[in-house]
């Protein structure tokens, strides 16, 4: 930082009244954002906000209708993401943009002018393993994509905007998918490259998270600026105030319901995952009507192939599904569904939508088998456009009509649509894998409210998530896995933060339940 | 951070990818991608010693120009509405269907042995053995589609190979028949069946207002009138199209909502197979007549390109077809007047798809040069 007198002056980004227009939208409305050099910025707002699309334009991939961008005081006109790096700005987005079956020094390297014609990857990896180690960042150069988690993957995506000379660097959520663990290792990273004079500007609906790590943090609503703050004089209370324009109340209410009948009993569940590994070794657990059970666990340890699973998916080596006392385990998908199962999947783009078809047709994903729908072979359209015109609305997915092509959406509003799919189907038994993902804390909260009003109403919800707060704060039991087996199970009332992380990390509860004995 | 980098020597050429890409761009790409075949098509006519603009010229007059042509033009585009169809329904689902060749001359030889041999045997009406050629002719084409669809289904086999190689078994096959076992004897040495009896040729529109007559379109064309109007039905109206369309776009989406994904590859290519042989029985009843050597001049393989051109909508099969028809029919046009060779017509073909496959990365990708 010691440069900067060199600087006339600390500002790194300054763009001034960005307007960006979509076919029945403006994402950005005269947005005025001043980032600083060495600075961690974050970017907030509702779903749909803006966000993404203002980081979009600052990384070259929008041209703006109106308004003018500068970098380090330098008027600049971005035409592509290549003249945007070369000013110095590079964009994590939240789909990685990395070919899997390269290995992180040729991602790094695909695509870059120098050298033009003859590769150097020793010389490449080099330069890797010397970023990776002056910002901390663990990472493998001749590991292949597709054997990286998603925080190294991330890791990767950081490491090749450094190498293409980054000073600005924008993360578009990038906690959303990582874990506990991993977030803190982002952060320190993150801190460490700001030290260094780079501009750090983050999106992210975690508030907690913002009021840590930023310094400064400028909310977006509809389109606009709504305020620009210091995060050390604002509360995470005040922000989402900002945010929404409302009071936004923290407090979930949880009825006292008795659970009811068993739904689910899955009996010493054993699959493979994708790689022909061992992902699930003998889960057995139950989910009863009005009851809510918790899954934590850090990703990976075999909930998505839980998941799918018990939605017919993938086969079981051995072991029994029931529901509702009926043998279901060789039941095809399409009986699941017909059985009152709803599924709100891992991946959201990959699985759960249908990114050019329209948001009408997305919805009927589940259930167009189903009169009034369809009756016999014939789908009913005119009942189908009502039907999609009312979730939109109740589930509040902010879209410029039905027949918006569901990859125009922005991230939390395409949650929401499969959100509004799936719960509207007054399900028998949910199975949600970190729903909320995504989701603003508005959105966030009124999807926490729904999935209790469906456990109220009678639903068995298997709630899988990472976001341990959010399994403690809804679930009614919890069960731990790690590694593809069930560490232990806790009644949420008598949850232990610490016992739980114990049992993420490999821990049995057998072997904990003794300090537990000497604590009490 | 910004130093000079020293490839700036070089002029440097990047594909961008468009996030959003303007409304008339979908229009403007394609007439500049034809407008450019054809560009390139007068070069290679000016270099056969020809002016390009009179060989154009006569070639839209031949196709075009006259009653007798537009009437050719139209029984040229028949076999392609009906291949084409077939080919449109399944690349919907991504299934690189290219076996529609094949599957029309198994239509035309299941039609041909029924209107041989049975309707003499079984002394049919008209009415039924022409209904019964159909039905066979769809029998046969949709089994030989069901081979790549069964193998790409049950056992991931690629179809674009095993649809391709059953072309070859397929013509080979016919001409077996062809050749030897109904070939026949008073045909003076011609490799070709007997004639058709009369009564069961495809009935001539001759109603049809402007065209000639004694013109050669046949009640084909209603054929594919009506499969394009069912087809689109059944696409965009009914569960299954709603299926076939969401299994094509994200089959990973499909699965998650119990879409039963192998049994309808299978239905799509016998359905895509049907059609095929479906264009194989109007050509072999409406127009030869008989069986014979010759009868696609490749009409399956012109199929994909319409089908494609056609950006897969069925109503716009029918419209390229005819296009393509004209295509046809100005070859042989301009072979006759202008002393070019035939093939001009497959060049320009050839040339027309090249330039459209390129144009579209243009939708997709700008392109920039520094
Ligand atoms: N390429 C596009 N075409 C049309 N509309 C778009 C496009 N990209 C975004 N939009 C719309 O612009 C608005 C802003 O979207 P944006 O992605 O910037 O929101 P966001 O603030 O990032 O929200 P989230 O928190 O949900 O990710 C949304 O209404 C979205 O539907
Ligand atoms: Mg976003």
């Amino acid at each position: 930082m010691t440069e900067s007198n060199v600087q006339q002056s600390d500002i790194a980004v300054e763009m001034r009244d960005i307007v960006k227009r979509f076919p029945g939208v403006i994402a950005n409305d005269h947005v005025t954002f001043i980032a600083k050099r060495g600075e961690i910025h974050a970017l907030l707002g509702e779903n749909g906000a803006g966000k993404s699309t203002l980081m979009n334009v600052l990384a070259g991939l929008y041209a703006p209708e109106e308004g003018e961008i500068f970098i380090n005081g330098r008027k600049m006109t971005f035409h592509s993401p290549r003249d945007a790096i070369e000013a110095g700005v590079g964009m994590v987005h939240q789909h990685f943009r990395l070919v899997p079956t390269l290995t992180v020094v040729e991602n790094v390297v695909l695509g870059l002018d120098e050298p033009r014609f003859k590769l150097n990857l020793e010389e490449a990896t080099q330069k890797i393993e010397a970023l990776a180690e002056q910002y901390g960042l663990k990472i493998t150069p001749d590991a292949f994509i597709w054997q990286l988690s998603v925080g190294e993957q991330q890791r990767v995506e950081i490491i090749k905007a450094l190498y293409r000379g980054a000073q600005i660097l924008i993360l578009d959520e990038p906690t959303a998918v990582l874990t506990p663990q991993e977030t803190v290792e982002l952060f320190s990273t993150l801190r460490s490259m700001a030290a260094k004079g780079h501009t750090i500007i983050f999106i992210s609906h975690k508030l907690d998270e913002v009021t840590a790590i930023s310094d400064r943090v400028t909310v977006l609503r509809a389109g606009k600026v709504v305020a620009v703050v210091e995060a050390k004089d604002v509360t995470k209370e005040k922000l989402a105030e900002l945010m929404v324009g409302r009071p936004v109340i923290f407090r979930l209410e949880k009825p006292e319901v008795a659970p009811g009948q068993e739904v689910l009993r899955a009996e010493d569940l054993h699959a493979l995952n994708n790689k022909g590994l061992p992902a699930l070794k003998g889960v057995s657990f139950t989910v009863r009507a009005h009851e809510i059970v918790g899954v934590a666990g850090v990703s990976g340890n075999g909930q998505a192939e839980l998941s799918e699973a018990l939605y017919g998916l993938r086969p079981l080596q051995k072991g029994k599904i029931y529901l509702n006392g009926q043998n279901i385990t060789k039941a095809p998908t399409r009986e699941i569904i017909r059985q009152g199962v709803a599924q709100v999947p891992e991946d959201r783009h990959k699985e759960g939508s249908i990114g050019d078809m329209d948001l009408a047709e997305n919805l009927i994903l589940k259930n167009y088998r189903q009169p009034p729908i369809s009756r016999g072979p014939v789908i009913s359209w005119k009942y189908v456009f009502d039907f999609a015109k009312t979730l939109i609305r109740r589930f509040d997915v902010k879209a410029p009509g039905i027949h918006t092509r569901a990859r125009l959406l922005s991230g939390g509003n395409l949650q929401k649509l499969i959100l509004a799919r799936e719960l509207s189907s007054d399900p028998a038994l949910i199975i949600a894998m970190h729903p909320t993902q995504g989701l603003d804390v508005g959105a966030t909260e009124s999807v926490r409210e729904l999935l209790l009003q469906e456990r109220s109403k009678g639903a068995a919800i298997l709630l899988i998530s990472e976001d341990l707060d959010e399994v403690m704060q809804l679930s009614d039991r919890i069960l731990v896995i790690y590694e593809g087996e069930i560490m232990g199970e806790v009644p949420a009332d008598r949850a232990d933060r610490n016992e739980i992380g114990l049992m993420m990390a490999g821990a049995r509860q057998e072997t904990l339940n003794h300090h537990e004995t000497v604590a009490a | 951070m910004n130093q000079p980098s020293f490839s700036e020597r070089l002029p440097r050429i990047s594909f961008e990818r468009r996030l959003t890409a303007p409304w008339w761009l979908a229009w403007v790409i394609p007439i500049a991608s034809v407008t450019l075949a054809l560009l390139t098509g007068a070069l290679i006519i000016a270099s056969q010693g020809v002016n390009p603009w009179e060989a154009y010229k006569a070639m839209f007059m031949g196709a075009f120009g006259s009653g007798f042509g537009m009437a050719e033009t139209l029984v040229k585009a028949i076999p392609l509405m009906l291949a084409g169809l077939g080919v449109s329904i399944a690349f919907r689902m991504k299934l690189w269907n290219i076996g529609a060749e094949g599957q029309l001359w198994m239509g035309a030889w299941a039609a041909a042995g029924v209107g041989l041999y049975l309707y003499p045997a079984w002394h049919l009406p008209p009415w039924l053995a022409i209904t019964l050629m159909m039905l066979a002719a769809m029998l046969a084409g949709g089994l030989w589609g069901a081979i790549p669809g069964l193998l790409k289904g049950v056992l991931q086999v690629n179809e674009i190979i095993t649809s391709l190689m059953l072309n070859y078994v397929a013509i080979s096959w016919v001409l077996y028949f062809v050749d030897i076992l109904w070939r026949d004897p008073g045909g003076l040495g011609f490799p070709n069946t007997a004639l058709l009896d009369r009564a069961i040729w495809l009935p001539k529109l001759t109603w049809i207002p402007f065209l000639p007559p004694g013109n050669r379109v046949h009640f084909g064309l209603i054929i594919a009138i009506v499969a394009a109007v069912i087809l689109w039905f059944l696409l965009n109206r009914t569960k299954w199209g709603y299926e076939v369309r969401v299994i094509g776009e994200n089959p990973e989406a499909a699965r998650h909502a119990g879409m039963p994904i192998v049994r309808n590859i299978i239905l799509v290519m016998i359905v895509s197979g049907a059609l095929a042989g479906l264009a194989g029985m109007a050509e072999m009843s409406g127009v030869a007549h008989r069986l014979q050597r010759g009868l696609s001049p490749g009409y399956g393989y012109t199929a994909i390109i319409v089908a494609w051109l056609a950006k897969l909508n069925p109503f716009g099969v029918l419209l390229v077809a005819v296009l393509f028809g004209g295509l046809l029919v100005a070859g042989d046009q301009i072979q006759l007047t202008m002393n070019l060779p035939r093939s001009i017509s497959d060049i320009l073909q050839g040339l027309i798809l090249f330039f459209v496959l390129g144009g579209e990365i243009f939708s997709r990708y700008r392109i920039r040069i520094r």
